[in-house]
């Protein structure tokens, strides 16, 4: 693992915070959400903000950019020095003035943060007529200029383009286009690749890099993930509770933490490593599935349109006790195989076959019946409990509907409370009472209340922090051993594939492009795609739970 | 998107038949004999059959029908049964004053609601926000004919700044038109004013908390620009729909302020037909306004997709 190991000693400080304390407006009382934060980034150096969601990375960010909400978050102590000047002192005016002429922010979602009814091309142009007098055809190029820097292609289609018509990668550059058109000193990039697909991440990184060294610009990169964090950092922050806990190089900070929290969010980082295939006896395969295919036709009476496959002649089967991964970038199909088998929507042709029975093509009745051998655990456990049911009643729900009677079923919701780790009392209090992960458990007690033989986990564990990551796989491994349950384990996470799966299967197009056991799949790609999803992996040679080298690369 | 349109088209051609099945029942099937309804009391059984042979009553229904749509297709839409004019000539005559009174009335309605809508949502929860909330709540408890008064007290009455009733069309000049017009618009806006502010107000809270509003920002954008330029066009789509039911809820409006203002335009002419049971009128009427709502609800849909380049059926 080669890290940037270079000194800023002689660089020029390009933005210095201290002690900024940022509060809850209008309430002194309340512990403080920045606490005395103080950092220091010079010329073309990369400094990146680690911490777990609510540790205060993205309010250190929109400080500096002065975006904090209006009537919600107020600064009430400390320095941001810029150009000799304290930002937080600088009038609305002043402010807007500094914004993209000299610090410049990207954001996690390019989905969202680029105005979906104005062509990219004006949003870019808009900078300019912001900040500069430029006549018509002098902005025109300056525009088609940095989207060439940015590489993108077929500038002038992509001027012309709305933010829907363009991938997530796309649209990220064009957010990088924006903030850097003006050549700012400082880019402040909030999560810039998270929401991407793993060979997206690695582009946008690499671009981020290049256009840095090109104009020398300071970058805080703020993440959570540290991969991304020891293929590109310089100097690392760690944040915890609104305060910093550490601060060193990136090197430094990797291999010798000095601080119990870094430590643990170190060790919490999944290893690309998978797990040993256990050989064992012959198990009863529970699901089947063969000659699966999705096709989406688009077109209408009028226009006759190529139909989209979003699934073409899967096949695998799952033992009893086993997982099996299924990988795959975004629009590779792997959702839509979950979906097919949960028959949450139809198949266009093929065989599922869980637990004995062909189900694919069983009537929405006939089929209710056999739902409770099948049951699923969604992405995001913030929207997928109702807000408004207890978690005992959204517990009991399944087993109701099933005819179980309402008192037994209670009983056992406690006993399910207790296998996923909840306490006793969770059963009569709401999901909003609950965090991430807890709601994560709440939703795979729920799975499991229906006794099935394969769950299916659709990125279950995506939105969650590394270390709650780390418990619910955990959990999950362990739900395993004792219910001896099937999992179907959709992800787009090498490293999280790697630690929970027997067997991996990659998608790409709607298609199988490999199949083989974990081991097989992760320590020998024979695909070229499986390949190049393991070499967009972001720190990828570093063992983060042992501070060292990665040995077997 | 040409394919859209055609289908949208096309697709208006049931409801205007149901709409037509309905207004020919209507005088069919009400209790009693139309006829004898149409002469009144006094009829003498001569003047009966005359009125049921020149209606066409002794025919079977489905005749009735299939003669009355032919006519209609052809733009005849029958007689008055008290002035003996063509009902055509007497809607052209008095929709007119109308259409103009309308148009005025949601333009200005237009005017002021969005300006207040976005100011409340940019000053949330500041008093400007609670003010543009109050006259909302106020603007849609107050009856029409109250404001109508209210207005006519203030401005006609007292002020003498106005003219108390009448109608003078624009040809005649733009302030006799105006300085007629604006009282009965004003009246009619107020409700309008009040229900598009708080749209626009809706709208815009949700499309201010935006990831788009935050990059503009992060752009150094003046804060006009981002409301105007970034937010509003996002916000539009909600309040081109309540501005269209609107407009379309203003045909029924009229009746009651043409009524107070003594503007001879299709209300008026409305509540005479119904007073005077003069059913050819009340047809034609009912046809009318339904095609103009089946009108208005279509020019909506086809404004989304300029608003949203999202939308594209």
């Amino acid at each position: 693992m080669k890290f940037k190991n270079r000194t800023f000693d002689d660089a020029e400080t390009v933005l210095d915070i201290r002690n900024l304390t940022v509060k809850l407006a209008g309430n002194e009382t309340a512990e403080p959400v920045l606490d005395r934060v103080s950092l220091k980034i010079r010329a073309g150096e990369t400094a990146c903000l680690v911490g777990e969601s609510g540790s205060g990375k993205s309010v250190t960010s929109l400080s500096v950019m002065g975006l904090l909400p209006k009537g919600s978050l107020v600064a009430t102590g400390g320095t941001i020095d810029m150009d000799g000047k304290d930002l937080l002192t600088l009038s609305p005016q002043a402010m807007r003035e500094m914004r993209a002429r000299r610090i410049s922010m990207i954001f996690q979602e390019p989905m969202t943060a680029l105005n979906p009814v104005m062509r990219v091309g004006d949003q870019i142009e808009e900078v300019l007529d912001t900040h500069a007098r430029l006549p018509g055809a002098e902005k025109r190029r300056r525009v088609l200029d940095i989207m060439d820097q940015v590489h993108l292609p077929e500038v002038e289609r992509i001027y012309r383009s709305y933010p829907h018509q363009l991938s997530g990668g796309q649209r990220q550059r064009i957010m990088i286009a924006m903030a850097l058109i003006l050549e700012p000193k400082l880019l402040i990039a909030d999560e810039p690749t998270t929401a991407l697909d793993v060979t997206t991440q690695q582009q946008i990184l690499s671009l981020i890099g290049e256009l840095q060294e090109k104009h020398g610009t300071a970058v805080l990169f703020i993440t959570h993930d540290m991969g991304v964090v020891a293929e590109i950092a310089d100097t690392v922050h760690v944040m915890r509770l609104g305060r910093i806990v550490e601060q060193a190089p990136v090197e430094t900070l990797l291999r010798h933490p000095q601080k119990d929290y870094t430590k643990k969010l170190l060790e919490a980082v999944p290893s690309l490593t998978p797990r040993p295939y256990q050989t064992g006896e012959e198990r009863e395969t529970v699901l089947r599935v063969s000659g699966l295919q999705k096709i989406y036709s688009t077109g209408t009476i009028f226009v006759r349109r190529e139909p989209t496959r979003a699934a073409t002649d899967v096949a695998f089967a799952v033992e009893r006790g086993r997982t099996l991964g299924i990988v795959g970038e975004s629009g590779s199909g792997k959702s839509t195989v979950a979906r097919c088998i949960m028959r949450l929507i139809d198949p266009t042709a093929g065989e599922v076959r869980v637990a004995g029975k062909e189900i694919a093509t069983l009537s929405r009745r006939e089929l209710r019946p056999l739902r409770k051998h099948i049951q699923i655990v969604f992405q995001d456990p913030f929207r997928s409990l109702n807000p408004r049911w207890t978690i005992g009643r959204s517990l009991i729900e399944g087993p109701l509907n099933l005819g179980e009677d309402k008192r037994k079923s209670l009983a056992r919701a406690a006993e399910l409370l207790a296998l996923v780790g909840l306490p006793e009392d969770a059963i009569g209090r709401y999901p909003h009472q609950f965090s991430g992960g807890q709601r994560q458990r709440v939703a795979i007690a729920r799975a499991i209340a229906m006794e099935p033989d394969v769950l299916v986990a659709d990125e279950a564990v995506s939105a969650l922090d590394v270390s709650v990551q780390a418990q619910v796989l955990e959990l999950l491994d362990s739900l395993q051993k004792k219910l001896g349950i099937a999992i179907l384990f959709i992800t787009h996470d090498l490293r999280v594939a790697a630690q929970i799966c027997d067997e991996v299967v990659v998608m790409q197009h709607g298609r199988i492009v490999e199949h083989d056991t974990a081991w097989n799949v992760l320590s020998n790609p024979q695909h070229a795609y499986t390949r190049s999803l393991i070499e967009a992996a972001p720190g990828r040679f570093w063992d983060f739970a042992n501070f060292r080298e990665l040995r077997s690369a | 998107m040409l394919g859209y349109i055609i289908r949208r088209i096309l697709a208006v051609i049931p409801v205007m038949v149901i709409v037509a099945v309905f207004v020919f029942l209507l005088l069919r099937l009400t209790p009693g004999d139309p006829a004898a309804i149409i002469a009144g009391d006094m009829a003498t059984p001569a003047q009966l059959e005359r009125i049921r042979t020149s209606l066409g009553l002794n025919d079977p229904l489905h005749v009735q029908f299939i003669t009355w749509v032919g006519l209609l297709l052809q733009g005849e839409l029958g007689t008055s049964l008290i002035s003996n004019t063509p009902v055509t000539s007497m809607i052209g005559q008095r929709i007119w004053p109308t259409f103009n009174i309308a148009v005025l009335t949601i333009v200005l309605s237009v005017l002021i609601a969005v300006p207040m809508g976005v100011l409340a949502a940019w000053r949330h929860r500041t008093w400007a926000d609670y003010a543009v909330m109050a006259f909302s709540v106020l603007g849609f408890s107050i009856p029409v004919f109250v404001i109508g008064y209210i207005f006519i007290q203030v401005f006609s009455l007292e002020l003498r700044w106005l003219p108390v009733q009448g109608y003078k069309a624009p040809s005649e000049g733009l302030w006799a038109f105006l300085s007629r017009a604006i009282l009965p618009c004003l009246t009619l806006a107020t409700i309008y004013v009040a229900l598009i502010a708080r749209m626009t107000r809706a709208s815009m809270l949700e499309v201010l908390g935006e990831d788009y509003i935050r990059t503009a920002r992060a752009k150094g954008v003046a804060e006009q620009i981002v409301l105007f330029r970034h937010a509003l066009r996002n916000a539009a789509v909600p309040i081109m729909t309540i501005i269209g039911t609107g407009f379309a809820l203003l045909i029924g409006g009229v009746v009651v302020t043409e009524s107070v203002f003594n503007i001879p335009g299709i209300g008026r002419l409305t509540v005479d037909a119904v007073l005077a049971r003069d059913y050819p009128v009340i047809q034609a009427m009912i046809l009318l306004t339904s095609a103009l709502y089946v009108f208005i609800n279509l020019v909506i849909d086809l404004s989304y997709t300029f608003f949203d380049p999202r939308i594209r059926y």
